[in-house]
């Protein structure tokens, strides 16, 4: 085969690493909004008290994104996702405050798991029904949808009658970010699991490709990958163990922390669940699109529909399990954002359907259709998360506020647009 | 023996379009059959009942000498059938391994795509089909309209079919490219495969068909051996709708 024995021609840096340009610019601007607002505040952007809470408060809308990526790159919306994550926050808590507690004691330990277990199935249930109605009725996803947004927030508010529910189950009430913290030995032990796994999937991919006789980069480039990928992992983990626990916080509870006294306790969060659940949820929906059939005719379907219909594909049925996935991942989201807040109120996760599709879009998926990442999406996510709260620290008014993410959302697409025209992609 | 292909009397509307009227056509094994007749004439229609793409109002399809439901592209499939259709049905967005096993990945034990491995046997393909092609990782959208018909030819043959559709393979390709598909239409030829073409070229249809079926309006014209007609017979057909033949 003689492209493989010909001299390959002069290749960038950038090019013989294999980097997805597109990445490398998200995490560029990443960068640029953090270091000027930790400039603009004085150095409290950049401290691992606010990156801690800045993960946390990702957290839900990442979850949500994910899931918007399918939806989008099949060329449909999905803009009741806020509503759906009210509607099953909704009973999610009336299964835990209110009714569970007539047959188990308060603080059962199932409590929490049916909960949620219902929680989810209600998701998928109304996002299997969305689909239903797109797919096999042609209604469009947009009317469907915005159907769905004003309809599911208002079930929510008859289940608890208008009502805030609280305060939720201890143990629900770990996924919501600073309640439930690994701590500093269990967040560096997954750690050092992640990055081994990286290492072995990085170098795993070289050996099969070897076998089959691709050209592999040089030794060097995957290196460099595979360095940049164990220094993000360790400096991530390394910000959130440097978040101490306040000693009058430990002094609540030292046991927990364990320690007997609060004096010398020394206890740092580490990772948050809330953050745990987020990144696990990506890497399945990084396999799911990349190395199943589910995710291979999602991509097929966005690019060409007729063509997915002419391979024997089932692009109605499909269009269900979208929806049905991104309601499930609705209500996973809804465990957060009420854990968090530790009750659950009828205006939870209001305008999350705006912040759901901005992050995806931000993160480089295309409206047309067939383009999209999961990582593109957490990263669109965290870079608006990120100007928010940088803004409010910084004191810039609601307003305002406003103003600049909408701007900062046209921008994102309009330079995707612009990079897709230079590439020639389309 | 049976015929390969038999459609019997299939019909077709869209509202009130009768876009196919009554038509019959048979394929052997080994045989080219051209399918000719103006725009609209509805050849594309007829081998997408075939091809599972559409499902016809009416008639009947018998492959091998049996009597069997095409409801779906899956359906066709099964029954060996494979279309290369005239709007190249192929996803932009994938790379040429994608879209070659599209609907038919190849998984590895734990059922994940297993993409390494669709790579090497597309490439190998390849080797056969277009030995130029070099564009393996980029999307088909960065191709060549060349380069994109062997990656629709290739989705054709490597899943061994025995009966396979050609919906004008060469309206978007240059001469040598062209030619090309005419030696890869006479080496299935060659190894038993029935193919039903469809082409405006009347020319290349006398020299690479067997038989050249003309249609008009929706009905069948007539179905000839070429050595029987002329290209101005055929010719006559298409215009006129009336086949010289069958009226001597
Ligand atoms: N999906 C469809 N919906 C409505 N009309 C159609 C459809 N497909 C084909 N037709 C009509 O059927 C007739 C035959 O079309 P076609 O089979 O594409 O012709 P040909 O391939 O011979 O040029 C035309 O009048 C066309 O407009
Ligand atoms: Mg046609």
């Amino acid at each position: 085969m003689s492209d493989q024995t010909k001299i390959p021609p002069k290749r960038s840096f950038v090019q013989t690493l294999e980097l997805d340009m597109r990445l490398l610019g998200m995490i560029a601007a990443f960068i640029i909004v953090a270091v000027a607002f930790n400039i603009l505040t004085g150095g409290r952007f950049l401290t691992p008290r606010n990156i801690f809470n800045l993960t946390i408060q990702t957290a839900s809308v990442g979850i949500m994104a994910t899931g918007m990526v399918f939806v989008i790159v099949t060329r449909h919306i999905d803009l009741s996702v806020g509503a759906i994550l009210a509607a099953c926050s909704a009973l999610m808590a009336m299964t835990q405050v209110r009714w569970l507690p007539e047959f188990l004691e308060i603080g059962h330990w199932a409590i929490p798991w049916i909960a949620i277990m219902v929680g989810v199935a209600l998701g998928a249930l109304i996002g299997a029904f969305n689909g239903w109605l797109i797919g096999y009725q042609g209604i469009p996803a947009f009317i469907v949808t915005l159907g769905g947004f004003l309809i599911w927030r208002n079930v929510g508010w008859y289940q608890t009658a208008g009502q805030t529910i609280g305060p939720l189950d201890q143990t629900f009430m770990t996924f919501g970010g600073i309640n439930g913290t690994l701590g500093g030995p269990l967040s560096w032990a997954l750690g050092l699991a992640a990055i081994a796994f990286v290492l072995f999937a990085i170098f795993k991919s070289r050996h099969t490709k070897a076998t089959h006789g691709f050209s592999v980069k040089p030794m060097w480039a995957e290196l460099t990958i595979a360095g940049i990928a164990v220094a993000a992992i360790a400096g991530f983990i390394g910000v959130l163990t440097n978040y101490a626990v306040p000693e009058r916080v430990v002094a609540r509870d030292p046991s927990r922390y364990g320690c007997d006294v609060a004096e010398g306790c020394n206890a740092v969060y580490g990772l948050p669940i809330s953050v745990l659940l987020l990144i696990g949820i990506a890497a399945v929906m990084t396999v799911i699109a990349r190395r199943t059939r589910f995710g291979r005719y999602i991509f097929a379907t966005g690019g060409n529909p007729d063509a997915a219909e002419l391979s024997g594909i089932n692009t109605r049925m499909l269009t269900v399990k979208i929806f049905a996935l991104m309601g499930a991942l609705c209500a996973i989201a809804a465990v957060v954002a009420s854990a968090r807040l530790a009750n659950h109120s009828n205006d939870l996760g209001t305008l999350d359907e705006l912040r759901v599709i901005a992050a995806a879009v931000i993160g480089g998926t295309a409206l047309s259709g067939g383009i999209g990442t999961i990582y593109g999406a957490i990263l669109g996510a965290l870079i608006m998360q990120s100007l928010q709260s940088g803004m409010a620290m910084v004191g810039v008014d609601a307003p305002l506020q406003n103003i600049v993410v909408g701007a900062v959302l046209v921008f994102a697409v309009f330079i995707d647009i612009q990079y897709r025209k230079r590439v020639g992609a389309k | 023996m049976a015929p390969l292909v038999e459609m019997k009397n299939v019909s077709i509307a869209f509202g009130g379009v009768q876009a196919v009227d009554n038509v019959s056509i048979s394929l052997n094994p080994g045989e080219v059959v051209g399918l000719l007749g103006h725009n609209g004439a509805g050849k594309s229609t007829l081998i997408k009942m075939l091809s599972g793409a559409y499902k016809m109002d009416s008639g009947e399809i018998w492959i091998n000498g049996k009597k069997v439901q095409i409801n779906s592209p899956r359906d066709a499939r099964d029954n060996a059938i494979e279309t290369i259709y005239q709007t190249l049905a192929l996803a932009d967005n994938l790379d040429a391994a994608s879209n070659l096993f599209l609907g038919r990945e190849l998984t590895n034990a734990m059922g994940f795509v297993d993409d390494d491995r669709m790579e090497a046997e597309t490439r190998k393909i390849m080797a056969r089909l277009n030995p130029n092609f070099k564009k393996l990782k980029e999307p088909v959208s960065a191709l060549s309209g060349g380069q994109r018909q062997s990656v629709a030819i290739a989705r054709a043959v490597y899943f061994n079919a025995k009966i396979l559709i050609m919906d004008e393979p060469t309206a978007a390709l240059g001469v040598h490219e062209t030619a090309m598909v005419a030696e890869l239409i006479q080496e299935l030829k060659k190894q038993g495969l029935g193919i039903f073409l469809i082409s405006h070229d009347t020319r290349e249809m006398m020299e690479l068909c067997d038989r050249v079926a003309v249609m008009k309006n929706g009905q069948m014209v007539g179905a000839e051996r070429v050595e029987d007609v002329t290209e101005d017979d055929i010719l006559s057909m298409i215009i006129l709708g009336k086949n010289p033949k069958a009226a001597a």
